[in-house]
């Protein structure tokens, strides 16, 4: 029988070799993800792609430059209404609210996840396009911003109240009153987290589908201003995917890489930006 | 201070930002036609649609696939400016119609019975009873006498039959379904036929796409897809009896020879079912598609757009399709749409 | 009423306080955040009762039968969400299932064991599997995963477990398990990403004192770490799970889509969110779209229910020594 020492260092040898292991299997199936994508639409993306328009089956090259430009704006609508909200009431929920009211609107929060992408963009219809009697950018953002809500709105609550006491006493004691306590300093330390969902929100809305369908629906052509209906990455990904025609097969493919590209460089950009403000909590 | 600092970035890129917000070519003389509806027909509206536009530079027509009951909905909303569809309107729909829709078909389709059969090669003949029992979960297996006696000399395995079947609500079904009620009874009380129906057995995949990659996985399987996809995609097929007792197999001239057959008694309205339709070579799974037209459009420059679009359809549009593996419009049908365009009421149009 | 904005009215002469605090700033910080939050509420809201009234036709003519018939006929007008409720509840259970322990693993390995550069460039590339379009989930499912299940995996689980019945029936590929695992890789980013950051915001002196104690890395991990930030954890599983509840596209083309409840984990299945997605473009006439609303409302309650569980849960082994 072993003595208690050795058996605690052997479970730590395995039950962290276990975590190693999780993270390889994590890692390789992201990678095998990716090479498929790049196997399949590596080919498929050149310059025309960036700069052309979609052309109809059987014409060569045309490409998805109105969708590209369609799926920023979208996500930049999704962003300056998304993040904000979920960001406040995140706030809120961390900082002001009583215990009954923080509890119903994080309740919120977590409905609002769990209802499927097709059905808030059914509930933006109602709302914006029918009213309107037309589809358009904006309502396809606004649809995408919804979905953005509960990520952040969970996020920041949880990174703001892992911000310890002292910082915020030390804050109080120095005389900052409760707002800039929150604004300078609680907010800052925060930010790692909250930015990272804001990513990982941004990310999720921008391969969605379905929201888009009955919002910003789609265009073969450019879509100036944010009244139109507008291209975008996954509603063209998902018409050319499942056509019958290989070329747009192969376009779906490569727009597909091209989408989680900008992903990444949004991601980049924004750590960039914002600033890096690493371990303040610790 | 680092406050401060980060503001300062901030600053920049929301200047960026509102400069992609405003990006887009100015359409100042541009008129642009939105229309939404059945997907089966997407790719030749999108090559209609731009070779128009480049005719016509300053018309832009924007056609998106979400459906024939998308489509339905929109044009009844009036959140589009035309719909499209490859199953007609009923009655109940026309009705709740704010202005009256005439129907405009435009060009054929049809769908062919796939199988993925481990050492079958050559196209397998099929009777429409035979299929409809084989999709109620009738027939079961492959070598059912049934469907041996319509192939002798082939080697048909005992296996199982695996039915695949649309999942998604489609065009596609409808015509099936529709064909499927035509030539079994107990197909049309059990099953009957929409977009979607309530499939007694079988497994469902997403899009043509779907049922194809399905087909592909799993041995001993049988499923319909579009012709065009089949073509495209070179999935073998089988042929089917049509009314006149001929097996025929799915091309674009057997499914023109469908639309030429049902001409005859075309109602006024063009909403008609040609599956069945009479004719020695007719693929008896065919069906045409409409674009769906408000009678009184509510924007009278884009009505004016419409009946210079279809007018320009129906004759230089035509030969385009069949590059495209879609049949086109029989010349009784044509010369009778061009008379029925007339019925638009769009001031200014030539 | 929240103690600030009753302090403000309360103490000393009320005119001055008040104008003290505008001025400050903190009434109108508290305002504006609370605001935002009673417009959260306010959608929310909106969202469940634009599903209740737009439902109306098929709860007034089906009721509770809704929930227990699987017949869903839009042919006939008879439906019933039964095999989807079923789907639903099986695929995102089996998904939490793998990707929970799979991703806070990942996440303690990377917040733990990991250096930083190479912990961010990993956090970074997971983030990045959450921007992968659902349709691409599927598409790659079904060209890759599918063959898997039916020639390697399924027969594998049959022979080993020998017939028992939620490992038996033909092995088509598609089905639930199918669909469990694609949730299961969909959602695992998730729980990656937010649990890293959380564990990552617990204070190194909470470590450091258990480490000085004389625990095992492992130990101090598993026992001080993760408990204390046992509620950031949770609110990613939900996270998670909201996601693996409101999946179409992919699901869709791994599940088989065959509307019936069946045990083994090898068979066609459903679920709520991929009819909606399938059926709701095409859909005609206003009995089949309303019930395809109510199928939404159903999902809409089912999420309620298992949140409002899970809150329980969490009050049920709280504990001092956290984050909250």
């Amino acid at each position: 029988m072993l003595d208690r020492t050795a058996r605690r260092k052997i479970t730590n040898v395995v039950m962290l070799g276990l975590t190693t292991l999780a993270t390889l299997s994590s890692i390789s199936v992201l990678f095998f993800v990716l090479g498929y994508l790049l196997f399949k639409g590596g080919s498929s993306v050149n310059w025309a792609f960036f700069t052309e328009l979609p052309k109809p089956v059987g014409e060569a090259g045309g490409g998805m430059a109105n969708a590209i430009v369609g799926s920023a704006k979208l996500l930049l609508i999704a962003a300056v209404t998304g993040l904000p909200l979920g960001f406040m009431a995140g706030l809120y929920v961390a900082e002001f609210a009583s215990q009954k009211m923080g509890a119903a609107v994080r309740y919120a929060a977590d409905l609002l996840n769990g209802v499927p992408s097709i059905v808030v963009g059914i509930f933006v219809y109602t709302l914006i396009v029918l009213r309107a009697k037309h589809f358009s950018t904006m309502a396809g953002g606004l649809a995408l911003g919804l979905m953005m809500v509960p990520i952040m709105t969970r996020s920041t609550e949880e990174f703001l109240r892992a911000v310890p006491r002292s910082l915020r006493d030390a804050s109080l004691a120095l005389g900052a009153t409760r707002w800039m306590t929150i604004a300078r300093v609680v907010v800052p330390a925060a930010t790692r987290g909250i930015l990272t969902a804001a990513m990982l929100g941004l990310a999720r809305v921008a391969g969605e589908t379905a929201p888009l369908l009955f919002t910003a629906l789609s265009n073969r052509f450019w879509s100036p201003g944010l009244n139109q209906p507008t291209a975008s990455l996954p509603v063209m990904i998902f018409t050319y995917a499942i056509s019958p025609y290989e070329d747009w097969q192969q376009q779906a493919w490569a727009a597909g890489l091209v989408l989680l590209a900008f992903v990444l460089l949004a991601n980049v950009l924004a750590r960039l930006l914002l600033g890096p403000r690493m371990h303040l909590a610790g | 201070m680092v406050v401060l600092e980060h503001s300062m970035n901030l600053n920049r890129f929301c200047s960026l930002l509102i400069a992609i917000l405003l990006l887009g070519i100015p359409a100042a003389a541009q008129t642009t036609v939105t229309g939404a509806g059945a997907t089966f027909p997407y790719p030749i509206y999108s090559k209609w649609f731009d070779e128009y536009h480049k005719l016509h530079p300053e018309i832009q027509i924007n056609y998106q696939s979400i459906g024939s009951g998308g489509g339905i909905r929109q044009i009844l909303e009036g959140t589009v400016d035309f719909g499209a569809s490859d199953g007609p309107m009923t009655n109940e729909q026309l009705a709740q119609a704010k202005t009256k829709i005439l129907h405009f078909p435009t060009v054929l389709g049809a769908v062919v019975p796939t199988y993925s059969l481990a050492g079958v090669t050559q196209a397998l003949k099929f009777t429409g009873p035979v299929l409809a029992q084989i999709f109620l979960g009738m027939i079961t297996k492959w070598n059912d006498p049934a469907i041996a006696k319509l192939n002798p000399g082939v080697k048909l395995p005992g296996d199982d039959i695996v039915v695949i079947h649309r999942s998604d609500g489609s065009g596609t079904t409808y015509v099936w379904t529709d064909y499927l009620s035509k030539v079994s009874d107990a197909w049309k009380s059990k099953v009957g036929r929409n977009t979607s129906v309530n499939w007694p057995v079988g497994l469902g995949g997403k899009g043509n796409e779907g049922v194809a990659g399905l087909l592909k996985q799993m041995p001993s399987s049988i499923g319909y897809v579009e012709l065009i996809y089949a073509i495209q995609n070179r999935i073998p097929y089988g042929t089917v009896q049509n009314a006149a007792g001929n097996f025929v197999k799915a091309d674009l001239t057997s499914v023109t020879q469908a639309a030429a057959g049902a001409a005859k008694s075309m109602p006024v309205d063009f909403r008609v079912s040609i599956t069945n339709s009479p004719g020695a070579d007719a693929y008896p799974v065919s069906s045409f598609t409409w674009l769906l037209i408000p009678e009184k459009p509510a924007n009278p420059r884009k009505g004016a757009i419409l009946v210079g679009f279809l007018k320009w359809m129906l004759s230089d549009g035509q030969k385009m399709v069949e590059a495209l593996s879609y049949a086109p419009l029989p010349k009784e049908v044509v010369t009778q749409e061009l008379a029925a365009i007339t019925q638009i009421q769009a001031p200014g149009a030539k | 009423m929240t103690p600030l904005f009753a302090s403000t009215l309360a103490i000393g002469r009320p005119r001055f306080r008040l104008a003290a605090r505008l001025r400050s700033g903190d009434v109108v910080a508290e305002l504006v955040a609370f605001g935002f939050g009673l417009l959260l509420l306010l959608i929310t809201g909106l969202l469940a009762w634009e599903l209740w009234v737009n439902s109306a036709l098929p709860r007034h003519q089906f009721g509770w039968r809704f929930l227990v018939t699987q017949t869903w006929d839009p042919v006939a007008g008879n439906f019933g969400a039964a095999a989807f409720i079923h789907g639903t509840i099986v695929t995102s259970f089996l998904a939490l299932l793998i990707a929970v322990p799979l991703g806070v693993g990942a996440a303690i390995f990377l917040a733990e064991l990991a250096p930083p550069r190479l912990s961010d460039a990993a956090a970074l590339l997971l983030e990045l599997l959450a921007a992968i379009p659902s349709v691409i989930y599927g598409l790659i499912g079904i060209a890759v995963l599918v063959p898997i299940m039916r020639t390697v995996v399924e027969p594998f689980l049959k022979k080993v477990t020998g017939g028992f019945p939620l490992f038996s029936g033909p092995a088509y590929g598609v089905g639930y398990l199918a669909a469990g695992l694609v949730l299961a890789v969909m959602i695992t980013p998730f729980i990656v990403s937010v649990t890293r950051e959380v564990l990552l915001a617990v204070p190194r002196d909470q470590r450091e004192a258990a480490l000085a104690l004389g625990s095992t890395h492992w130990e101090s991990t598993w026992h001080v770490v993760l408990p204390y930030a046992r509620v950031g954890v949770y609110g990613a599983v939900f996270l998670a799970l909201g996601r693996a509840l409101g999946e179409t596209m992919a699901v869709t083309m791994v599940i088989g889509n065959r509307p019936e409840i069946a045990a083994s984990l090898f068979a066609p299945g459903y679920s709520m969110a991929a009819v909606i997605a399938n059926e709701f473009t095409e859909a005609t006439g206003d009995l089949y779209l309303q019930a395809l609303i109510e199928v939404g409302l159903v999902l809409f309650l089912l999420t309620m229910v298992i949140n409002a569980l899970a809150r329980l849960l969490i009050v049920a082994t709280a504990q001092r020594g956290s984050a909250h």
